[in-house]
């Protein structure tokens, strides 16, 4: 290998994985509420409309915020007049980049393991220059959001347009250099071999060679990012009401850009509508507001309105992609060469940069295969289009799209049929722990138990068989898979030993209360994946008390113990772990107060549904509110040198692996209409591996969405911009995401290969979805296309662009 | 020329009156003067349908009706449907199927669905998709919304066939 | 995204309602249904300096039969012509077209005056109107004028109503026994703008199409009568080789501005399609 793999090169030496099951040897087999379709408890607020986003809270003397964005994607600041907005009724202030840069430190979104990693230090609000559309440059604050809006359109801006840089090809080239001080337009290159590629495809009998494009994409939350930031002078603390992914990483970023003590910094997400990656970055807008809450001494809101959530979320997914595959005449994968250009707008992203997605488009690109060799190259490069960053499935759709392609590709012309051909080729379920060519590290993974059960609930040769009637009769069906893996809980290996203030660990405090029932803070976050539902199933499970006993808490710093929120499919993986060891760690100080109160043995005892049971009787010995009244309201009445201790808290990081790897497999059914171009889909299926399953009913749902998702990409979703880099579609109107009538119903169905690097088994299941949709819609688009001789390649998937293969326009 | 206007409105019950400044929209209305929350500025140009809600009965969008152009009009909420009960049954069928999750879409998304049992009780799924294809859902693949919806049809035409 | 600060003014009747807009002039902007109006608003795209809301004026509202035509006020929304019996029954072509219209929020507050007067060519009650042949009554300080649709969209979101005008009702003659009709569109996503749609009405005479209108939708900076289309259907029967022979002119005649996602080439390669599965339906 001729460089290190970036995402593993910190990784511990193997542990020997030993058998942990879900119960400590000797105990009852109990699994209580894990593996059950329990309806979440924290959904009924939410469908009442009374929830608690961050927009929904009241302050008194809160202010607000608007921002003056630059309407060019690249001009120098020449004169900027705030004098009539400062005079316009309502207003409180008016700043601009350099009455910010006081009081917010820079930042640059770069980090150690991503070697050669560029990036200019980036201000709150731009100074000199603005670089793109939709950048901030001004900051209006009024009494109302309105007034503020008022006022913004007074600001007097004077610009020097200059040279923009839009395509990534230009960008590539370098004619126009976006940060002189940089000298190119490179953010980040990375190059891997395995070395003998070119020897694999010389000796091949079949080669194929695609390119692909992929669109920019943005997350599109419901809920716009918002931020209310309230600094108390009287004590130099800030609170920050943040609908954030990650609050232990805003505060540590908070204390460090505006120097205040992180201890004194409170960050609370309480409901938070939507992140998928969009909410778990820093935001200059939001940096700016805190700076202004700061500088006015009073709560400051900003509320992103959704024309600038469009220039202002982060962008993700602007690939170009060519990729080769050799294989020999058996049918046999023998190497995958791919060489990505990815355009990442005029700054990498802090504090995760804007590398990553490149990057793990590299690290899992040909992974559910078997070949040995791999080459790879990715360039990054900056333009004058609005920043990207880790959006869900961080760089899985690209490299799954890539990877499904051209393996389609290949079995076409060597005449296998596409199952038959991944069967060949999919990494043996019986061969883990296995090293992939990029270097990442499986632990085990079920690739062919998955494409067994897909092809079943399909029923693949009734499919088949259907689509080749129907084609008789002039409809045009197709049928496609991908195969995918998935990144899922991270360790420390992802951002942590890159120098971020991430924390790839997450810990979980349980206690017992008074009434027997028990409450649990974890530092994971709620953003409706079902969080706070599955660690309530868990510690349930583990303490031994029923469901409607626990209470779950999340998304305040200053109460939950410290942890990295919800990025990566961490949430039930890691945080999942940290709840069951402290589960387990409660009941067993339950019992010792048990014990004590009875005076027998500690291991004759055990708990179940609420009630401490003698083990060797089944006798009913105390409700578990006996024990919390006893423990707290009569200590006096315990031995005397006894301290009930009915809160702990555990943590977990994974360390073993630098991901717990996920898998999956899905099928798409299509039907083109050959003289529009239009493209129906009509079912989808999707078969994933995350582990234990804790909800199947949130798992299902989750995946569902995760698939809508990566459809809204292959077919609706691009933020287009012109040659001026202004970005045309910059609404919900003309941005198309996807709605429920052009949905198909989506069949969903579980293997489960539980990871032994946890009790639990967990591994994530957020991104698989959205990771393999992509590539199994254009899988099964271009199976429709087969008999016209056309092909797509270039996301989404317009009308028009399927009338282009066709030849009819 | 009046830029604020005395404006009475029967909201979700109970009449009320208000100076309203005529450029405000009825969502921000609710939220900023009434303290009903659980109406959600999703786009605020009427394209996302989280700010779904009644007037005069009707589904509208309600960043794209002025609060003051309601005056004498009849508004309902997702509040106003909730502690009344008239949306219990959708709402049990939404929690039951998990046919949520970040629950910003959800107050909408209940107000159509509820909207839809009234308008086309006889709906298939295609209906009920087509129905609903004017409220945007980030997080759900649509197909639970479309099965809790389904369920409550059913689960009416059956009551319906019986009495 | 809030609207800029405007006036409001409620009138009671439509001379009271003129008066307004004969003051304001060009700083007014009338409100119907307020589904373009508001959303423009709401983007600071639009900044009147006062609303005049004609809602309040009910003898703008209504649907009713006499004389041979169907009168349909202005102000009457989309989900009363979707409900209309008299409509599905007079004037199929609507019932046809009005479930392509948004989505039902959107029906139930946008009205049939506000769409024509907006004139999105993209929209489907332009198109319709052409279609149908409808007469638009328009009421000025002055009186009352009448326009045919087909003199009244004259460019992109231009009509022939004048800024101190109102757009009262629309007249729709009555079609006798023979005639069919087909709404056809195409849209990325159900209730979006189309890329394409068509309205078509034929008379089937022994076979033979009769009386042809084609209107098409999102094909150019108005709503667009397809003559030369309809003159290479009149008189004949569907086969192929008319379908083909509309198709072809149709190409010559339509003259299409792209959108985000469609070139003109797409948008006139779409209306040809529609064209053919127009016919196809009219004659089936």
């Amino acid at each position: 290998m001729s460089q290190d793999i970036v995402n593993s090169t910190t990784t511990t030496p193997v542990a020997p994985v030993v058998d942990r099951p879900l119960q400590a040897p000797g105990t009852r087999p109990q699994t209580g509420y894990i593996g059950k379709s329990e309806p979440r408890a924290n959904a009924k607020r939410l469908l009442q409309g009374r929830g608690s986003y961050t927009d929904d809270l009241r302050f008194p003397r809160l202010a607000q915020v608007a921002y003056f964005r630059s309407p060019h994607a690249h001009a120098k600041i020449k004169k900027l007049d705030l004098s009539k907005a400062r005079v316009a009724p309502g207003v409180i202030a008016v700043v601009d980049g350099y009455a910010v840069r006081d009081i917010c430190s820079p930042w640059m979104g770069v980090l150690s393991h991503l070697k050669g990693i560029r990036s200019p230090l980036q201000f709150p609000l731009a100074i000199e220059r603005a670089r793109w559309q939709g950048e901030p440059v001004a900051a209006v604050v009024a009494e109302t959001r309105a007034q503020a809006e008022d006022a913004r359109d007074l600001v007097e801006a004077e610009w020097e347009e200059l040279p923009v840089v839009v395509d990534m090809r230009d960008a590539l080239a370098g004619q126009t250099v976006i940060h002189e001080e940089l000298g190119d337009n490179i953010c980040f290159h990375r190059e891997l071999d395995t070395g003998e590629v070119d020897a694999a495809f010389a000796k091949a009998d079949c080669v194929v060679e695609e390119s692909y494009s992929f669109g920019r994409h943005t997350g599109v939350c419901l809920e716009p990012r918002i931020i209310l930031a309230d600094y108390n002078a009287g004590e130099h603390s800030l609170t920050v009401h943040h609908n954030t992914q990650s609050p232990h990483m805003m505060q540590q970023l908070f204390a460090k850009h505006f120097d205040i003590p992180e201890a004194n910094i409170q960050v609370i997400a309480k409901d938070v509508g939507g992140g998928f990656g969009i909410k778990v970055h820093t935001y200059p807008d939001e940096m700016c507001t805190v700076a202004l809450s700061i500088m006015l001494r009073r709560p400051v809101k900003f509320v992103a309105d959704r024309m600038e959530s469009m220039v202002s979320d982060i962008h993700a997914r602007e690939h170009r992609v060519k990729i080769r595959l050799a294989a020999d005449k058996a049918g046999n994968i023998l190497a995958f060469d791919l060489d990505d250009l990815t355009a990442i707008g005029p700054y990498s992203v802090y504090p995760r940069t804007s590398g990553i997605e490149g990057n793990q488009v590299v690290n899992l690109t040909g992974g559910p295969y078997k070949h040995k060799q791999y080459r790879a190259k990715l360039d990054a490069v900056f333009t004058n289009k609005n920043v990207t960053c880790q959006y869900r499935a961080v760089g899985h759709p690209i490299a799954a799209a890539v990877t499904e392609g051209i393996v389609d590709a290949a079995a076409i012309k060597l005449g296998i049929d596409p199952a038959e051909f991944r069967r060949r080729n999919l990494i043996r379920d019986d061969a883990y722990p296995y090293t992939f060519p990029s270097g990442i590290r499986f632990e085990k993974l079920s690739h062919h138990k998955c494409l067994d059960k897909l092809l079943e609930i399909m029923d693949y040769p009734a499919l088949r068989a259907e689509q080749a009637a129907l084609r008789k009769k002039g409809i045009h069906r197709g049928i496609g898979l991908a195969s995918i893996i998935e990144v899922t809980s991270p360790s420390a290996a992802f951002y942590g030993v890159g120098g971020a203030p991430i924390s790839a660990q997450d810990g979980a405090t349980l206690r017992l209360d008074v009434s027997g029932m028990v409450t649990v803070l974890c530092g994971v976050t709620e953003q409706g994946q079902g969080t706070d539902a599955i660690f309530g199933q868990i510690a349930a499970t583990a303490v031994g008390v029923s469901l409607d006993k626990v209470r779950v808490l999340t998304g305040d710093t200053r109460v939950t113990p410290y942890g990295g929120g919800t990025w990566a499919s961490r949430g039930a993986g890691i945080g999942g772990e940290a709840v069951l060891q402290s589960g387990k760690a409660l009941k067993s100080n339950i019992l010792d107060v048990a014990a004590a109160m009875l005076n027998v043995k500690k291991v004759t005892l055990d708990i179940i549904d609420n009630t401490i049971i003698d083990t060797t009787t089944g006798e009913k010995k105390l409700p578990l509110a006996e024990v919390g009244r006893v423990a707290y309201f009569r200590p006096d009445t315990l031995p005397m040198n006894f301290q009930s201790e009915l809160t702990v808290t555990r943590h977990f990081v994974p360390r073993e692996y630098a991901f717990t790897f996920a898998n999956g497999v899905q099928g798409s059914l299509v039907e083109v209409d050959p003289d529009t171009g239009f493209i129906k889909m009509l079912k989808h299926w999707c078969v994933g591996d995350c582990g234990t399953v804790i909800n199947p009913l949130l798992v299902d749902e989750q995946t569902r969405g995760g698939i809508v998702q990566g459809i809204g990409g292959a077919m609706f979703e691009e933020c287009m911009y012109d040659e001026r880099g202004q970005m045309l579609n910059a609404n919900l109107a003309d941005y198309l995401v996807p709605m429920s009538f052009e949905m198909p119903d989506i069949v969903t169905a579980h293997i489960e290969t539980p990871t032994k690097t946890s009790e639990l088994g967990a591994k994530g299941a957020g991104e698989n979805g959205t990771a393999g949709a992509p590539a199994a819609i254009m899988n099964a688009i271009n199976d429709a296309l087969l008999p016209f001789n056309a092909k797509v390649r270039d996301m989404p998937f317009t009308p028009e662009r399927v009338l282009k293969a066709l030849g009819k326009v | 020329m009046d830029y604020e206007i005395e404006t009475t409105m029967t909201l979700n019950g109970t009449q009320v009156t208000r100076r309203i400044a005529a450029r405000t929209h009825l969502v921000d209305f609710l939220r900023e003067e009434m303290g009903l929350t659980g109406s959600h500025a999703g786009c605020e140009h009427g394209v996302c349908g989280a700010c779904t809600l009644r007037v005069n009965g009707d589904i509208v969008r309600g960043c794209l009706t002025l609060a003051v152009a309601c005056n004498g009009k009849t508004i309902d909420t997702i509040e106003g449907v909730s502690d009344s009960g008239e949306a219990a049954e959708m709402q049990h069928a939404f929690h039951e199927r998990n046919a949520l999750q970040c629950g910003f879409c959800t107050p909408g998304m209940i107000m159509c669905a509820i909207d839809l049992v009234k308008n086309k009780p006889a709906a298939k799924r295609e209906e009920i998709r087509e129905y609903i294809s004017g409220n945007y859902c980030r997080c759900t693949g649509y197909h639970a919304i479309v099965d809790a919806i389904e369920a409550v049809l059913i689960s009416k035409q059956r009551l319906g066939g019986k009495s | 995204m809030k609207a800029p600060k405007f006036a409001y003014a409620k009138p009671a009747t439509l001379p009271a309602a003129l008066a307004l807009l004969d003051q304001h002039g060009e700083e007014a902007k009338v409100l119907a249904g307020g589904q373009s109006l508001v959303a423009t608003l709401n983007m600071r795209l639009s900044s009147p300096a006062i609303l005049i809301d004609i809602t309040g004026i009910a003898a703008l509202s209504g649907i009713s039969t006499a004389n041979g035509k169907v009168r349909i006020g202005a102000l009457t929304r989309h989900c009363d012509i979707e409900r209309s019996a008299e409509i599905a029954k007079s004037v199929p072509l609507l019932a046809q077209a009005v479930g392509q219209i948004a989505h039902a929020a959107i029906r139930n507050a946008g009205t049939l005056g506000g769409s024509i007067a907006f004139a999105d060519p993209a929209a489907e009650w332009p198109a319709c109107m052409l279609a149908v042949d409808a007469e638009f009554i328009i009421a000025g300080k002055s009186g009352e004028r009448r326009v045919q649709a087909r003199d009244f969209f004259k460019g992109l979101y231009t009509t022939a109503l004048q800024p101190k005008e109102i757009l009262v009702a629309i007249e729709i003659p009555l079609l006798g026994a023979g005639y069919r009709s087909a709404f056809l569109e195409l849209a990325r996503r159900h209730g979006d703008y189309a890329i394409a749609g068509v309205a078509a009405i034929a008379k089937l005479d022994a076979g033979k199409f009769r009386d042809v209108r084609l209107a098409y939708l999102g094909v150019g900076a108005t709503p667009i009568l397809a003559k030369g289309a309809m003159a290479a259907i009149e008189g004949n029967a569907y086969s192929a080789e008319v379908v083909a022979a509309a198709q072809q002119a149709l190409g010559r005649e339509l003259d299409p501005i792209g959108d985000l996602y469609s070139a003109p080439p797409t948008k006139t390669h779409l209306a040809r399609v529609l064209t053919g599965r127009a016919l196809a339906a009219i004659a089936a």
